[in-house]
């Protein structure tokens, strides 16, 4: 039992890490590498573009969506793409491209309407029922189990007839398709919540609050809540694009949004069905690629934040045989210096090699069982 | 890096060697770039040798151990050569260049793994002489009645009971021990001439340790095989290895023969792991019985008082409970601290997660501080509990890995209203932290930042910061290095002796509690099997239980361990 050694002094913390290397995208950005970082740029290009389009479709749109005739005159109808219908027109008269440019507001109403909705009640009904435990849990996943059991596009039906008679304003249509989504995700959220919250439960940082003498909503929103968030954001980039996918699906089933109202892709290619066999092509093709190319954006969006946030699927560059410098690893320095301490600010502990710059810090563990595997 | 050029290894055996590297560099591409994990090593083991890599995590052994099966993970790009040869030397072959091929068809015939965890190096779904056969059949045709005769051969031959019957067992249906065993097997049933063992006995029991150690030694003087050992532990090393390396970043600093080594260590770095290592019958228990007498006089108050104490985990649908602690009697005087000692599954954790109020009580009485634990309301202990500390196992999960230390730290003094939010605690933090050394900066640091001592350190901060009458500490150093868990055992005795709370010190390993603890209650399955002061309970054991965990505990002197090891044979008669 010797005196403490004076060890204290020549200890640094490193500097924080830039802003840049913290904030969500922007770091899994910088850390991929080759086929990952080309997913990921595809995806956030994709969906920037088609957000931009949404929030700007007033000026970029030559038209407006329900507008039949230009200054020259009406358009026609089924006119194929020419100089004043860029993409031509519809059975309906009215000029594709515009149509399919309005269509991205609508399509994000419905996205982030739909998402709001259901977000928030999914999670804290996950928090309580995974935290609490008990009959109310029980009676929850059997309430869930029961949604799964409705088809979405079912739901959506009922919910149009419900809030508009299945007349369909603006607002009416997109929050028939909102809500039933939002029933149809509440049950994902809550369950995707509740098993982490299960699993962070029994956590020892959780036991430590419990015998400090945290209170329960302190514990559950300060200890468990946050670290429960981790697969959030690929959920919702997944169900971003099945909302996309249930709104066309109501327009083209005939449950949609009134093309006075708003555009609507699914409506579109409900009308131009009949089109595609007399060789118009241009109706069908536009509203439904526009369709195909969010519901992909969102999609590699997701996918490639879900590898990149997993140290384990996480694609590094390789490195040249005897590269790298060996990382002071020792609590037991020979020359002197900083015993039990991971070195400088550049130098690493090898318990937590390539964990430091990890936020997802659950996967830390992981992360360093691995690294000692290996 | 050709691989006639003879070996220019530290040992030159020429030929004769079962695997030889020779400048073996490991580089890992990691977020942060690359990092070099084994420094151009050249390290060479002999048939029938039996050599012991330590070396603190992150010091490469476990690195170099994979190495010689091809085991590295894409990440990784070695450099140099390692070279193993079969056992009867007529091929050879080196790994680090070997395709995809060849390295399948060295595994298991001519190079073997045992891991660490035997539970998860065995498939729960199949049946271990499937498993065995397994092994047979990626390496050559057999029939299944051969395969399966040769299955029960070699499960007799590790030590597995009834093999004819228990071959047709699940993994789930053997103990630790014997799964370790069955591990093994499949390690000796295709007879290569090595076997690297990562750490075999670390997940074990120390009883059950000696048993796979004396297993590991007949591996070597039955099936005559080499065993490179990768350990920690230097009474493992003393009790078994021939020879050592010690590694240290990335390097070796020394390589002798186990003797030479322990007797006169040469680099400054071994002699400092082994000044590190806990030795049982060292610690407190060797004090002068003057003062052991003396102590007793002053204790305190009784913190603690358990009587007839149970614990009972429900079963599941109508099956009976499991009982954990089966009527125990003992108590914690203020100022005091109680080891308690016991094997996994002797219900020490219960005990202590009882006393903070994280398991029920269902029988019994226990008192806490003054508050009766059985069928207590939580609101009735809720104000006790800034009296009591907790200092966990495991310091990687016992932080929120999304608040600062500082803020972890601070949570204590939040919760019981001693301050608004963690800034305006930062004062009173910083002071902790100082006072189990870490410097205040460390406060901005996340928990995955630090260094595992450092961790338990800060874990120790959090535990003392409401100045707690009395500290649980479950098993506080067994996730640490030696020479960390030394420092962090110092740390805590200073503390003890400045606070003077009363702490439960739950240990399975002996040395340790040694180190700590006044008196020491030994554990055997929920029973209390030996109760007294340290210097009674390991110095003259009266119960047959713990003279067998004593002599089971290997020491780190290989001469004394020799000694012992008749010893503990004598005591299994």
């Amino acid at each position: 039992m010797s005196a403490p050694t004076a060890t204290t002094a020549v200890q640094t913390a490193p500097a924080k890490r830039p802003l840049r290397d913290r904030l969500p995208v922007v770091k899994q950005f910088r850390q991929s590498v080759g086929l990952q970082r080309a997913m990921l740029v595809i995806g956030l290009v994709v969906t920037g573009v088609f957000v931009l389009i949404a929030i700007l479709a007033p000026l970029v749109a030559p038209y407006r969506f329900n507008q039949l005739r230009g200054d020259d005159g009406s358009f026609g109808t089924q006119q194929a793409p020419n100089a004043t219908n860029l993409l031509g027109t519809t059975v309906g008269g009215y000029d594709v491209l515009s149509r399919v440019l309005w269509g991205a507001q609508t399509a994000l109403f419905v996205i982030v309407s739909a998402i709001i909705l259901s977000i928030f009640i999914g999670v804290l009904l996950g928090l309580v029922a995974g935290y609490f435990g008990g009959w109310l849990d029980r009676v929850l996943v059997v309430v869930c189990d029961a949604v799964y059991a409705f088809p979405s596009l079912l739901l959506a039906i009922v919910m149009s007839i419900v809030i508009s008679r299945g007349q369909s304003s603006l607002w009416g249509g997109i929050l028939a398709a909102a809500i039933s989504i939002t029933v149809v995700f509440i049950p994902q959220y809550f369950r995707v919540i509740r098993s982490e919250v299960v699993r962070i439960k029994s956590e020892a940082f959780v036991e430590s609050a419990k015998v400090i003498g945290a209170s329960s909503s302190r514990i559950m929103f300060r200890h468990v809540l946050r670290n429960a968030t981790r697969t959030l954001p690929l959920i919702i980039t997944l169900n971003a694009s099945e909302a996309i996918l249930t709104l066309a699906g109501l327009g083209f089933l005939g449950f949609g949004i009134e093309p006075t109202a708003a555009a609507e892709w699914g409506y579109d290619l409900n009308r131009s069905v009949s089109d595609v066999t007399s060789g118009i092509w241009w109706t069908a093709l536009f509203p439904g690629l526009a369709i195909v190319l969010v519901v992909l954006g969102i999609t590699l969006v997701g996918e490639s934040l879900n590898d990149l946030s997993d140290p384990r699927l996480r694609s590094r560059r390789r490195v040249g045989a005897s590269s790298g410098s060996v990382a002071a690893t020792s609590s037991i320095t020979t020359t002197g210096g900083t015993p039990d301490s991971p070195g400088g600010a550049g130098m690493m502990d090898a318990e937590s090699l390539g964990a430091v710059s990890d936020a997802a810090a659950d996967s830390d563990l992981e992360n360093r069982r691995e690294d000692e595997r290996s | 890096m050709s691989e006639s050029t003879p070996t220019t290894g530290p040992r030159d055996l020429g030929t004769k060697d079962i695997v030889s590297i020779r400048d073996l560099g490991v580089s890992f591409s990691t977020d942060a770039g690359a990092v070099k994990a084994i420094n151009d090593i050249s390290l060479s083991v002999a048939p029938r040798e039996i050599v012991a890599i330590v070396g603190e995590s992150g010091s490469g052994k476990t690195v170099t151990a994979k190495t010689i099966l091809g085991l590295l993970p894409e990440t990784a790009t070695a450099s140099g050569a390692v070279v193993l040869r079969s056992r009867d030397g007529s091929t050879e072959q080196d790994v680090v260049t070997a395709s995809a091929e060849q390295l399948r068809s060295i595994r298991g015939s001519d190079a073997a793994m045992v891991f660490q965890e035997p539970s998860t190096a065995l498939n729960p779904v199949y049946k271990v002489g499937w498993q065995i056969a397994e092994g047979l059949r990626a390496h050559g045709s057999y029939t299944k009645a051969e395969a399966r005769a040769k299955a029960i051969d070699i499960l007799r031959r590790v030590g597995i009971p009834e093999p004819e019957e228990r071959v047709d067992y699940f993994p789930h249906q053997f103990s630790g021990g014997q799964k370790q065993r069955i591990v093994i097997a499949m390690a000796l049933v295709l007879d290569p001439g090595l076997i690297v063992a990562d750490e075999p006995t670390t997940a074990l029991d120390v009883t059950v340790q000696a048993e796979i150690l004396d297993l590991l030694r007949r591996c070597r003087d039955e099936f005559g095989t080499a065993i490179v050992l990768i350990t920690h532990n230097m009474g493992v090393v003393a009790d078994l290895a021939d020879r050592v390396v010690v590694m240290y970043q990335g390097d070796i600093v020394e390589e002798a023969p186990v003797q030479e080594l322990f007797s006169s260590p040469k680099a400054e770095y071994t002699k400092k792991l082994l000044s590190s290592v806990p030795h049982v019958g060292r610690g407190k228990s060797s004090a002068p019985a003057e003062v052991e007498r003396g102590k007793q006089l002053q204790l305190g108050e009784p913190v603690v008082v358990a009587k007839g104490l149970e614990i009972e985990y429900p079963g599941r649908f109508g099956r009976a409970g499991f009982r954990a602690v089966k009527g125990v009697d003992f108590t914690i005087h203020a100022g005091e601290v109680l080891g308690l000692v016991g094997e996994s599954g002797s219900g020490k954790t219960t005990i202590g997660r009882a006393i903070a109020g994280l398991t029920k009580v269902t029988g019994g009485s226990l008192s806490v501080l003054g508050v009766e634990m059985n069928r207590v309301k939580e609101r009735e202990f809720a104000p006790k509990r800034r009296e009591i500390g907790f200092v966990f196992q495991d310091p990687a999960t016992s932080f929120n890995p999304l608040l600062t230390i500082a803020e972890c730290v601070a949570e204590p003094l939040i919760v019981h209203g001693r301050f608004g939010d963690a800034r305006a605690a930062r004062r009173r933090v910083d002071e902790l932290l100082e006072a189990v050394q870490l410097p205040k900066a460390f406060g901005d640091r996340f928990p995955h930042e630090l260094s595992g001592g450092q961790r338990q350190r800060a874990s120790l901060a959090r535990a003392l910061a409401l100045e707690p009458a009395l500290l649980v500490a479950d098993e506080p150093t067994s996730a640490l290095d030696v020479s960390v868990q030394a420092r962090v055992l110092e740390l805590f005795a200073e503390l003890q002796r400045e606070f003077g709370f009363a702490s439960l010190f739950i240990s399975h390993d002996l040395a340790v509690v040694d180190i700590l603890a006044d008196r020491i209650v030994v554990l055997y399955r929920g029973d209390i099997v030996e109760e007294g002061p340290g210097s009674a309970v390991l110095g003259a054991p009266s119960d047959v239980y713990t003279r067998r965990l004593l002599a089971s505990l290997p020491v780190p002197d290989p001469a004394e361990q020799a000694v012992r090891r008749e010893e503990l044979k004598r005591l299994r008669a």
